[in-house]
């Protein structure tokens, strides 16, 4: 066995510089590097107005809102508050429902090999972009301005911003519909509408389907905060007990959305698993 | 030997058996879309009558662009940019450190909550329960408790949807946590290391690549998310957004949210092209 000379080692370096850690300006210049990230990091943190003081207060002050919390209460409000989770759950549905039926054609619209010419594909997904980009919760105070206060609004808005994604997924969900049974469709001397309703229809009709039931669950979630700009739903609620301090109706609130909310995954996990 | 009316008969009945099936989830879907037509306050004529507003909201939204002053149209369009710009900075600063500090703790966490790698049963089943909690609740019921108990401004912002994202990515890296290769773990224990230590050398390495990936994923999530903070008092271009929905200034309305369209689809862009570089490279070092 040769022993580890400093000559040795030197020409292991220079065979395997990945082995060894950098040296001279290289390991300086990773150095400023980290160094450079780390006051970044700082001044972003400056920026937001951290510091550990607030941070210390505001942890005690939400320990002690907590602390009010318990025991929840429905304030003799059980029947408004039931009403107004199901209301939600009503937004979400039919938001869901009008967003995945305007989704199918528009997606057909949005795909490489069903709408040949490129320059609309293009601009129907840069529409989806554009929709996409925006919160629904804006979309809600747009069209609280537009058509008035209520959970019709609300249910505007989760329609619209899903549109938007829905379309998209679809889109991707058309170009990777297996080619080959189209080409087999197209052999028997089918039309283009023949072509994606015995092609690509059956082949994409369940992907559709578990993307509409995934954005069911997600939109039960988006729904109970639409309330907060007006828009609907157990929200409302929850914004003004929180405003007025009503701090066990609060923590009731919010447990019966977690309830509601994991009944609703619960069920759409399991439609989910037969349609697959 | 089946004939062929035997073959009729049962391509029949199977067919009327479906039908019935596809006739009841109809008519479970009407029933339920009633019943929610009726709860949602669905009023389609309210929304015929009113499909005139929707034009002229939007159409006013569209800012007077003259071929002559085209600049200083723009200009007028963009008069607050100083601001609104200040304010995309803060939304992407919130919604980097929401990110930094939720994968933060959802990394130790998933350790932690994943059953192969778990220091004790009812660890895992804590874990598991805190992060279904903090994903479970919404960013901006979190947003709205913090800006009360941390004052108004992006910290409580920050603080939301970190704990949000910590639910969020916490499932997500818990899943990949448990997919890992028990040999590679095995070998490092073998060494007398720690629990911490095996995480570290045996299981972060073989996870990092996807813990990336879902990390980026959620950051564009979170700057969607951070851009309606400002609604409540929690920072970022939703305040102005809100005030110019609110006093009607149609125009500012348009240029904020250009200005977040623009942002949100670059950052989306920068994100896929990174987590397609993450998943290559990861790939090649699978392959080879």
């Amino acid at each position: 066995m040769t022993a580890w000379t400093p000559a040795r080692i030197d020409a292991l370096r220079i065979a395997h510089p990945g082995a060894f850690p950098d040296r001279g300006l290289r390991m300086w210049a990773g150095r400023a590097a980290i160094a450079v990230a780390i006051v970044l990091f700082v001044w972003g943190l400056d920026r937001l107005g951290f510091g550990f003081v607030r941070l210390w207060q505001g942890s005690g002050e939400l320990i002690r809102v907590g602390g009010l919390m318990l025991p929840p209460q429905t304030g003799g409000m059980a029947q408004t508050y039931a009403l107004a989770i199901a209301e939600t759950v009503a937004m979400a549905f039919l938001g869901t429902l009008a967003a995945s039926i305007l989704a199918v054609p528009l997606g057909f619209l949005g795909a490489k090999n069903t709408m040949p010419v490129a320059p609309f594909r293009v601009a129907v997904r840069r529409v989806f972009d554009v929709v996409r980009g925006i919160d629904s919760l804006i979309w809600a105070i747009l069209f609280v301005s537009i058509i008035g206060l209520g959970p019709f609004a609300g249910i505007l808005a989760i329609a619209v911003n899903d549109t938007g994604v829905l379309a998209k997924l679809y889109a991707e969900a058309i170009e990777n519909a297996d080619a080959e049974q189209s080409r087999g469709v197209r052999a028997t001397g089918a039309g283009r509408v023949q072509v994606i309703r015995f092609g690509i229809w059956p082949q994409v009709v369940p992907l559709f389907l578990t993307n509409t039931l995934y954005f069911f669950e997600s939109n039960v979630r988006s729904a109970t905060i639409l309330g907060v700009v007006g828009a609907g739903g157990i929200g409302f609620y929850l914004m003004d007990r929180i405003l007025i301090n009503a701090w066990p109706q609060v923590a009731f609130i919010i447990l019966l959305i977690l309830v509601t909310v994991a009944v609703i995954d619960w069920a759409s996990h399991r439609i989910r698993r037969r349609l697959i | 030997m089946t004939t062929a009316a035997e073959v009729e008969a049962a391509y029949h009945s199977a067919r009327r058996a479906r039908l019935g099936q596809t006739a009841l989830i109809v008519a479970a879907i009407a029933l339920a879309t009633a019943l929610s037509a009726d709860l949602g306050e669905v009023d389609l004529a309210r929304l015929w009558n009113r499909l005139d507003r929707f034009g002229s909201y939007f159409g006013r939204m569209v800012p007077v662009l003259t071929w002559d002053n085209l600049w200083g149209d723009i200009a007028q369009w963009f008069r607050r940019f100083d601001r609104w710009f200040a304010g995309l900075i803060d939304t992407i600063l919130i919604a980097f450190y929401a990110t930094a500090f939720g994968a933060a703790f959802a990394i130790a966490g998933a350790f932690v909550a994943a059953r192969n790698l778990a220091p004790a049963p009812w660890a895992s089943t804590l874990m598991r329960r805190v992060f279904e909690f903090a994903r479970t609740v919404p960013e901006l019921v979190f947003a709205v408790l913090f800006v009360f108990s941390f004052g108004i401004g992006p910290m409580a912002g920050v603080l939301a949807i970190g704990l949000h994202t910590m639910g969020a990515l916490g499932k997500l890296f818990g899943e990949v946590a448990e997919a890992t290769d028990p040999d590679a773990l095995r070998g490092v224990r073998s060494t007398g290391a720690s629990w911490v230590q095996v995480m570290r050398f045996g299981a972060l390495p073989q996870v990092a690549p996807a813990f990336l990936s879902y990390g980026l994923l959620r950051f564009e999530i979170n700057v969607r998310s951070a851009s309606v903070l400002g609604f409540v008092g929690a920072g970022g271009i939703g305040q102005d957004l809100y005030t110019a929905i609110k006093s009607f200034h149609y125009t500012d309305i348009s240029a904020i949210a250009l200005m977040l369209i623009v942002t949100v689809a670059l950052i989306d862009q920068i994100s896929e092209y990174l987590r397609h570089r993450i998943i290559g490279a990861e790939a090649l070092r699978a392959a080879a």
